[in-house]
């Protein structure tokens, strides 16, 4: 996974297989702090504490066709080595909150990269699911969420490529505004 | 065209691209669905599948090709990654291996408008050759 970008398309994914319906994306520039925040929540079906930590474990999966699950472990490996760190709260029926804490400034901070791509790619790829992203920074906020780009396109689809190529606009030029880090 | 920077400016947009929707609505939907899914795991991404995701989801609406462009979790073909599964109307479903955007475009091109059968094809799916 070479940029934060990645690892979303990637985590998304246990949140997709756990059955949530709303999945947020949450990053949190804190300048002052040193911290880059991110933060995926849903409401799918959870895990119990055993397994929320085991989750971070490079050779643990509930899935069945194949025996590493690496997402998550790549994910800590990135937040550790820009000196954070990666938190799984999570509990049963309820949903999960994978936190992820990354040195603003550090050098091996991976880059955030193609969010905009990603976010598209995954409203594409999960029609049934709402996705929300918020970016905040010290210099404002970024919001933007499936639901609301369902209501002002109505019939449009989203894979149209001028429509993909306005919420590639929209997610570049709005973050551009906040100063967020690329 | 002047800058995209809210709802409103992309409610603007929608009214030209609905126009040229309008245009090509003439194929008879769900029988001419081709669905295309792209794993979209930890080993798919790390291989490069957003790309060819992107690929094939601008493609599809450029030939005006009806197609559903979904993902999906790892399909256990890791080392074949970016894997792709195709559902041509009425056939059986058929997964591809190490799609890049060259072989993406080649599967486009060759499989889902001609049908003919490209290479690439991974071997679980093989009996849909034969048939």
């Amino acid at each position: 996974m070479r940029t934060i970008s990645d690892h979303i398309l990637d985590i998304v994914q246990n949140s997709v297989k756990a059955g949530a319906t709303l999945i947020e994306i949450i990053v949190r520039e804190d300048w002052n702090e040193d911290l880059y925040t991110l933060e995926i929540r849903d409401n799918g079906c959870g895990m119990d504490q055993q397994t929320a930590t085991r989750a971070l474990e490079p050779f643990f999966t509930s899935r069945t066709t194949r025996k590493v699950g690496l997402g998550l472990p790549l994910l800590r490996q990135n937040a550790e080595q820009s000196g954070g760190q990666v938190t799984i709260a999570s509990e049963p029926g309820k949903g999960t909150v994978v936190t992820a804490q990354f040195g603003y400034g550090h050098i091996d901070r991976p880059a955030m990269g193609d969010i905009a791509g990603v976010f598209i790619l995954t409203a594409i790829g999960h029609p049934n699911c709402h996705f929300a992203y918020h970016h905040t920074t010290p210099e404002g906020d970024f919001a933007l969420s499936t639901s609301e780009l369902k209501e002002t396109l109505g019939e449009v689809p989203l894979n149209d490529p001028d429509i993909m190529g306005a919420i590639r606009e929209l997610f570049v030029n709005n973050l551009e505004g906040i100063k967020a880090s690329k | 065209m002047n800058k995209i920077t809210s709802l409103a400016d992309l409610k603007k947009m929608k009214g030209q691209v609905q126009t040229k929707l309008k245009m090509r609505e003439n194929s008879d939907a769900a029988d001419t669905l081709v669905q295309i899914k792209v794993g979209m795991a930890t080993c798919g991404i790390a291989s490069g599948a957003k790309e060819t995701m992107s690929f094939f989801v601008e493609e599809t609406s450029h030939q005006a090709i009806d197609a559903v462009v979904t993902q999906t979790g790892c399909m256990g073909f890791c080392y074949a990654e970016p894997t792709v599964e195709i559902t041509l109307p009425g056939k059986e479903p058929v997964v591809f291996g190490h799609v890049d955007k060259a072989k993406a475009r080649e599967i486009i091109d060759r499989y889902i408008i001609k049908g003919e059968l490209v290479d690439g094809i991974i071997p679980v799916n093989f009996k849909t050759i034969h048939d």
